[in-house]
């Protein structure tokens, strides 16, 4: 059955939703004011009203909008560039066995490094800047998207293959009108991921190369002491990912209408 | 006798050692309806499947109209068990798949797919997409994909080995129905006997492996066929025993 807003199902899946975050502000409410909790972290009513102020008042040189697009600016760059570059090689590497035989090896030793480990050698090589903080956001998404779109063009059913060979295809035509649109969901789970691990490493290389955005955010709170910078920061973090999340979420609907899963 | 449509020579086709094939050969007339039946695991779809040229043969030649099967330049089409609908196309786009593939211009892929959707009586559901149709609706795309680009040979691999009964003798006859109106040569392969009785203008019985072609039995029941009519079970009854291997 298909939920909308006003379904039956849906209503009682926002009510519990909120019933689990009303829960959850009341135990951080309980303990910071009946633990030691409280002397070191602000209560939910500090937090959000901080939160809310800092879209008027600037923290260093921006307000809170101001660090939340730069920060957005520098993860839609180097998840587009993972992305792009990620599919494309996924793609190859599924579906040319020379493609894989030469690649595999050299990306078996890149994958397991996480992007903030390049940290250090992306600011020997490029120096601190943008596209140093670039650089880390795209290490961190494209492992994923590469093995996301790699696994979907492995696993193409190989009876459609056969029945397009006898219809005529060409390699270009299986590889089109199958190969590709077989990998899509796999292809949109790659996003997904790569999405998150694109935020994890934004905030990291931030903390360390830059002088604003939503990382810097948390990081400034922690070096001045206050601490309600550092849950902005992350609340900022938190609504801009699943922003962004619903929207591709939402994209793979569309596009994949077909698929079970985007249902 | 119709023109000789297709000519199969000494098909040889093994897996390593193992000899799947043994030197078949057999023809096909133009517009004729052979079946082929065979013991389970004869090798039935591999010899398909080395027919249509998805398998590279060891030896041997298959000609469809004089000269070599090329899938390329040739216009064949294959149905099987398996439900081949593709996902993320809907109904109408996946009947106008083999087409597009065959390189047909706009107007003449839409005046087919118009023919084909209205045989298969699927107009209802031109926009559904395959995972929201039942088996049967899923196996009339795939014929209807398949007479749409009006094969000059059409291969059906078990085509309704998953469905249940009511739905597979509907099918059927549909099937009947559209090979007499299109005059298609088609090659039809299954282990179901009273399928093959049913459906056949000729039987073609193979071995166990390596397979050999055992027999033909030319069937020449009038249609449409009655599963219960006396002359049917003998044929049918004959064919069991030409199968039998215990």
């Amino acid at each position: 059955m298909t939920k909308t807003l006003f379904s039956k199902d849906s209503r009682e899946t926002w009510f519990y939703g909120i019933m689990g975050l009303l829960v959850f502000l009341l135990v951080w409410q309980a303990a910071c004011i009946f633990t030691d909790f409280g002397r070191i972290f602000p209560t939910p009513g500090v937090s959000l009203s901080a939160f809310f102020h800092a879209f008027i008042e600037p923290i260093g040189r921006y307000t809170l909008l101001g660090h939340i697009s730069i920060s957005l600016r520098r993860v839609l760059i180097g998840y587009t560039l993972s992305s792009i570059s990620g599919i494309i090689i996924g793609l190859l590497m599924g579906y040319s066995k020379l493609a894989h035989a030469i690649i595999y090896p050299i990306f078996s030793i890149i994958r397991p490094i996480p992007g903030i480990a390049w940290i250090p050698l992306a600011i020997l090589w490029i120096g601190i800047g943008e596209p140093t903080i670039h650089f880390i956001i795209f290490m961190g998404g494209f492992s994923q998207m590469v093995m996301n779109t790699m696994d979907g063009a492995q696993h193409i059913d190989m009876e459609l293959v056969g029945v397009a060979k006898v219809l005529g295809a060409k390699e270009s035509q299986i590889f089109r009108k199958i190969v590709l649109p077989s990998s899509i969901p796999y292809i949109f789970t790659g996003l997904q991921t790569s999405l998150s691990t694109s935020w994890m490493a934004v905030l990291a290389a931030e903390m360390i190369t830059a002088r604003e955005g939503a990382g810097w955010l948390i990081i400034a709170g922690m070096q001045t002491g206050k601490i309600e910078n550092n849950v902005i920061g992350m609340i900022s973090i938190g609504a801009v990912g699943l922003v962004l999340a619903t929207l591709l979420r939402n994209s793979e609907r569309r596009l994949c209408r077909w698929s079970v899963r985007s249902r | 006798m119709n023109r000789e449509k297709v000519l199969v020579t000494d098909l040889t086709k093994s897996f390593g050692d193992l000899l799947v094939l043994d030197k078949i050969s057999f023809n096909v007339a133009e517009g004729e309806f052979l079946v082929i039946v065979g013991p389970t695991g004869c090798g039935k779809t591999t010899f398909l499947n080395s027919l249509t040229k998805i398998l590279d043969i060891d030896s041997g030649s298959i000609l469809l109209d004089g000269v070599d099967v090329d899938p390329g330049k040739q216009n064949l089409a294959y149905i099987l068990q398996e439900y081949s609908a593709l996902p993320w196309l809907n109904v109408e786009q996946n009947i106008a798949y083999g087409l597009k593939i065959k390189g047909f211009n706009k107007e003449l892929v839409a005046e087919r797919v118009e023919e084909a959707i209205s045989m298969v009586n699927l107009e209802k559901y031109r926009n559904y997409y395959p995972s929201e149709l039942s088996a049967s609706m899923l196996q009339r795309v795939v014929i209807a994909r398949a007479f749409a680009t009006k094969p000059d040979l059409l291969l059906m691999d078990e085509p309704y080995g998953q469905l249940d009964l009511n739905l597979k003798y509907k099918l059927e006859d549909e099937l009947l129905s559209l090979w007499q109106k299109t005059g298609t040569t088609v090659i039809f392969i299954t282990h179901n006997i009273e399928e093959a009785v049913y459906l056949s203008d000729r039987i073609l019985v193979m071995t166990n492996k390596p397979t050999q072609v055992k027999t033909e039995l030319i069937n020449g029941l009038p249609r449409p066929r009655n599963v219960a009519s006396k002359d049917f079970v003998d044929l049918r009854n004959q064919v069991t025993d030409l199968i039998k291997w215990w």
